[in-house]
């Protein structure tokens, strides 16, 4: 319960961040904001200074910069993300369309680095020091080096240009989705093989396991029943973690497969000054980080319900 | 039993070393090169575009025949000075924070670590995006960005290793014998998180390259003229058949920087 709790508090602070990071946002806007927003709501034809003026009173925009700010973080908690600057439509539906693509993208990706990576790992882990422990130690050092973006692009440049494989960009069919999602994967898979050797390892060396051997488990049946529930915890506990970089790729990623997700869509929203769809987006992409740690938190308790004591 | 666990990390010294070597050979590139073959990394000569090397341009053209050479050199100055600048200040702020929240303890403590796990749920670009639209100046941006990014780490490890190290009897005993925080800081706590705040340093330095690198690559970063590694890549992309070694370069010098920083921070997961 108290991990909860703090989970909730981080939730809250979460958005005042985002809030407050938007409405500076929003002040720092060249040019006058209200003009833009009425633009936004009454359409280009009906914007004049009557208009501006009666947008700068509802939000409280002319006046100092603090109680405009407990205003718009008021809106915030209340869920009442406005409308679009762009295209006009309210915030929340555009984010509902787009969150789809990009948890669909996100899953993929993660699966996929779930099969490589931790497979391997264990494997590795099973035997340090051998030739696989030492050929992994090789190969995730140079992937972790490899940031995500020269990672599409270099696959982009082998299967699709080279080889013409695959599609470089698209959506909609299923093999539009491996490239994004290996370029995602691949680096996650570095990280979870480590975790998951190194857990592996010193899991193999504890006295309990070698006892299980002892009494007459094959090594078959000592990993299946010892090894990976034990391994499976600190994967969890990592993969909570990764989710950050995961959505730090999925915005990059996005970008430059032309993926229709929320990634896109916020670097579409920082390019054209949308400060709700920015903060939407960034709320949205925040959230869902407490949400899955919770919730990861929530897992490993039932994994190891040592921890709850 | 203990045999078994010792395993590959006995050779940290020689990847440290060698992550430090990759380290210097991409900046003695960027600081020596320059000097050794002279050139403008903005001159255009668009009847060379996309031509191979030659003696003045070591590393041939690019499509608007400006010489790879000269701004691979550029850019490699730009983002390491950028990640350098906000490391400095991140660190410098997360070990006063640090120091000061686990010696404070109470409200300042539970303030402070509920902002920085606020900031953790945040992916670090999507920040650094942010502050990039507030603030005027590309390279400010980025410096602000990634500082208030950065700082969280160090602030952590500040936190958690001095808290240990302020209920030891040793500190103990120096509080008993009249000695000052100063002098606390400097004998017990920096002692023990110095080689901690430089891995961290390391690992701050890479995720700041990759993340200027990241954001120029899909146009939201640095602008047109400046050369920038990401930038390059994605204006040489077009190009990749007919000059495969002017889009190798750049992405070549970004592997290069970012695994010996990644070798220099050591067995760090994540």
């Amino acid at each position: 319960m108290k991990t909860l709790a703090t989970r909730g508090i981080q939730a809250v602070m979460v958005a005042v961040l985002i809030g407050t990071a938007t409405f500076a946002m929003m002040r720092a806007l060249p040019g006058d904001a209200a003009y833009r927003i009425a633009a936004g709501r009454y359409g280009y034809d009906n914007v004049d200074t009557a208009a501006a003026q009666a947008v700068r009173e509802e939000l409280g925009m002319g006046g100092p910069a603090l109680p405009a700010l407990l205003g718009w973080l008021g809106d915030l908690l209340r869920l009442n993300l406005g409308t679009s600057l762009v295209t006009g439509q309210p915030v929340m539906g555009e984010i509902g369309h787009q969150l789809g693509a990009s948890l669909a993208l996100a899953a993929v990706a993660v699966l996929l680095s779930l099969l490589i990576g931790p497979p391997l790992g264990i494997l590795a882990g099973l035997r340090p020091g051998g030739l696989l422990d030492r050929t992994l130690l090789i190969v995730s050092t140079g992937l972790k080096a490899v940031p995500q973006f020269l990672m599409a692009l270099i696959l982009i440049l082998i299967l699709s240009v080279q080889f013409r494989l695959l599609p470089a960009a698209g959506h909609g069919e299923a093999r539009h989705f491996i490239l994004p999602a290996l370029a995602l994967a691949l680096g996650l898979a570095a990280v979870n093989a480590r975790i998951a050797r190194d857990a592996m390892a010193r899991i193999g060396a504890m006295p309990f396991y070698s006892f299980a051997q002892w009494k007459g488990l094959s090594p078959r049946q000592t990993l299946l029943r010892h090894g990976l529930r034990n391994v499976a915890v600190p994967l969890l506990t990592y993969l909570g973690l990764q989710f950050v970089t995961l959505v730090e790729g999925v915005v990059v990623v996005e970008a430059i497969f032309g993926w229709p997700g929320i990634g896109h869509a916020l670097v579409h929203a920082i390019f054209s000054r949308d400060v709700p769809m920015v903060q939407g987006t960034a709320l949205v992409l925040g959230l869902s980080f407490v949400l899955i740690n919770a919730a990861i938190d929530i897992a490993t308790l039932r994994l190891d319900p040592r921890r709850t004591a | 039993m203990s045999h078994a666990v010792t395993i590959p990390r006995a050779s940290g010294h020689a990847l440290r070393r060698t992550g430090a070597a990759l380290v210097a050979a991409a900046l003695s590139f960027a600081l020596i090169g320059p000097i050794a073959v002279p050139g403008d990394p903005f001159a255009q000569s668009l009847l060379k575009a996309l031509a191979g090397p030659d003696a003045t341009a070591p590393l041939g053209y690019d499509h608007l025949g400006r010489s790879i050479f000269h701004r691979l050199a550029h850019a490699l100055r730009l983002s390491p000075a950028i990640a350098l600048a906000s490391v400095m200040t991140a660190g410098a702020a997360g070990l006063a924070l640090g120091t000061l929240a686990a010696a404070r303890g109470g409200w300042t403590d539970r303030l402070l670590t509920t902002l920085a796990d606020a900031l953790l749920a945040l992916p670090g670009l999507l920040l650094v995006l942010i502050v990039l639209a507030i603030v005027p100046g590309t390279a400010l941006g980025f410096w602000a960005g990634l500082s208030l990014v950065l700082w969280v780490e160090f602030f952590r490890l500040t936190r958690a290793a001095t808290r240990d190290t302020l209920a030891s009897p040793a500190v103990q005993a120096s509080r008993l014998l009249g000695f000052g925080p100063a002098y606390i800081f400097r004998t017990h706590i920096w002692p023990e998180i110095a080689p901690m705040m430089l891995t961290a340093a390391a690992f701050g330095t890479a995720t700041a390259i990759m993340a200027i690198a990241a954001l120029g690559f899909v146009h939201v970063g640095m602008r047109a003229p400046t050369p920038e590694l990401g930038l390059m890549m994605v204006e040489l992309l077009p190009y990749w058949r007919e000059a495969p070694l002017a889009l190798l370069s750049p992405v070549i010098a970004t592997f290069t920087l970012l695994l010996g920083l990644t070798l220099l921070a050591g067995g760090r997961e994540t």
